[in-house]
């Protein structure tokens, strides 16, 4: 485990981001502390993905600083920053169909010591060692985020950033992604979460940032969450 | 119709020599196709660089076939890396079209310089003694260095389909072809891959180049010549199909080899007229993937 006095694990300060020529981050501040499940909320739109994706380095131009365990990483490359110990999941998945289930799982290189093994990934999420052979794009749509997170759990990162895994799945499938985050909590994994899903973010972070038109608005912590119920219909319409 | 064995048998074997150059010229397109979205049409002056490399090691260095066999495709290669480095990664985010005028109009300028100082008569490279002579397998003759060229090219596209789809490196790169942003949010190195991808590529065309020697003359327009039938044979494969591109070059060598047995007048265009209707009927290819 990383050591706390450090400073937060990973620390966005005055983000902005460009797709292009619209701006669309206009300076979010948020930080994440290791071991812990922070969640960003927001309307579609807001700059959820886009700060994901600023944070690694896949938009086209921005500014600001974001530090990973002190390291400011705004002018790396994205393959950098992935090898500064940083692993993202995105929304679409990205399961490549040239591919199949056990390439897509040992594709991301390892980063660091000390990721899963492959027995620990299949413990985790033991439909994947049923379908090794078959086709990346053939397995079901809650396989293929069970695959999108598995394969950046061998790489050793410590910081996971999951761009809303829950869309589109049944609740079934939502629950048991919802108790592998529990369980790569207790492993000590450190998670920044994008989510719609209110429902299913409040069943796994312990802390929430809402943002709205590329800023953060509005911080708290879980045991808040009953005072915040207004603020959080106010933001989101949930 | 009377069927002279002997002469049919010769032209496959012709068909089989030229299907062997196919194959290994549009597999090194279809590389350099998948990963860098670049037409390649400079695969044919650098089929011919390589053929210009062996001749001039052995001239200037004293080096024999079998070195040349090895230090052409990665001289040659490396000036590959320079071109993708200086003119290529400007194009990816641009249409075919730039890609292929650049390539084009590169190819013209290198035909065009060693044309200026070499002429176009050709230079003789002798066929290595290790592999002179003939084989005589009773219904035919068979020049060793024919069947050296014929295997050995097999063995160089197996490889190559080997390292693409069963290794971790081909991993890499077919998952670059489908979503290069991830694979390098995932911590590989892309652009580097992409530079060596062309390269190798590049040395794929002067590995082809150093074979062509003793059997062709080492010719400046060699590669002009060559490269169009190619380009007809990426086609009828459908880009970016690496056991496509395979199949379909030694396939058509062959077709092409027996027309020159049944139907000599149309040896020349067979290739051309499958295109077409490959193009009309399948217009991905025959083992295109339709995007």
């Amino acid at each position: 485990m990383l050591d706390r006095t450090f400073g937060p694990l990973l620390e966005i300060n005055d983000l902005h981001a460009w797709y292009g020529e619209s701006h669309i981050l206009h300076g979010a501040t948020l930080n994440v502390n290791a071991g812990e499940v922070v969640t960003l909320l927001g309307r579609n739109g807001a700059g959820k993905t886009t700060t994901m994706k600023s944070v690694m380095g896949i938009v086209g131009k921005r500014t600001g600083s974001v530090k990973f365990e002190g390291r400011e990483l705004i002018n790396l490359p994205s393959d950098a920053i992935a090898r500064a110990g940083l692993a993202f999941c995105p929304e679409e998945r990205g399961i490549f169909a040239s591919l199949d289930v056990e390439e897509n799982l040992m594709l991301p290189p390892q980063v660091r010591p000390g990721g899963l093994t492959r027995e620990q990934i299949f413990e985790l999420f033991p439909n994947l060692r049923e379908r090794l052979k078959s086709q990346g794009t053939k397995l079901s749509g809650g396989e293929q985020q069970m695959l999108a997170i598995g394969r950046i759990l061998r790489t050793g990162a410590r910081l996971l950033l999951l761009d809303e895994p829950t869309e589109g799945l049944a609740p079934v499938i939502i629950q048991q992604i919802g108790n592998t985050i529990r369980k790569l909590k207790e492993q000590g994994f450190t998670i920044l979460l994008v989510e719609q899903n209110f429902r299913f973010a409040s069943t796994v972070a312990d802390r929430y940032y809402i943002m709205e038109h590329g800023k953060i608005v509005e911080q708290f912590a879980n045991s808040e969450l009953n005072k915040k119920l207004e603020t959080l219909h106010e933001y989101l319409g949930v | 119709m009377d069927i002279n064995l002997p002469a049919l048998f010769g032209q496959l074997l012709i068909g089989l020599i030229n299907g062997s150059f196919y194959a290994l010229l549009s597999l090194g397109l279809a590389v350099i196709f998948g990963m860098l979205n670049i037409i390649n049409f400079a695969h044919g002056a650098q089929y011919m660089m390589g053929a210009f490399a062996a001749y001039f090691l052995l001239q200037y260095a004293g080096l024999n076939y079998w070195w040349a066999l090895i230090l052409a495709p990665v001289i040659v290669g490396g000036i590959g890396i320079v071109i993708e480095r200086a003119f290529l990664q400007w194009l990816y985010k641009l249409d075919h079209l730039y890609g292929l005028l650049l390539t084009f109009g590169l190819a013209l300028i290198i035909q065009g310089l060693f044309r200026q100082q070499y002429g176009s008569s050709g230079l003789p490279y002798q066929i290595p003694p290790q592999l002179t002579g003939v084989r005589d397998l009773g219904f035919t003759f068979l020049p060793n260095y024919r069947a050296w060229v014929v295997c050995f090219s097999l063995a160089v596209c197996l490889g190559t389909w080997y390292m693409i789809e069963k290794t971790r490196l081909g991993a890499y790169l077919r998952a670059a072809t489908e979503n290069p942003t991830l694979v390098r949010a995932f911590g590989i190195n892309v652009p580097r891959m992409i530079t060596l991808t062309y390269g190798f590529g590049v040395g794929l065309a002067a590995l082809a180049g150093v074979m062509a020697a003793p059997i062709y003359a080492v010719n400046p327009t060699m590669g002009a010549d060559i490269i169009i039938v190619v380009f007809a044979v990426v086609v009828i494969g459908g880009m970016g199909s690496i056991m496509g591109a395979i199949v379909t070059g030694f396939g058509l060598g062959v077709v092409e080899g027996l027309t020159k047995y049944f139907f000599p007048e149309a040896s020349n265009t067979v290739i051309f007229v499958i295109m077409v209707i490959v193009l009309v009927t399948r217009p991905a290819g025959l083992f295109g993937r339709v995007a």
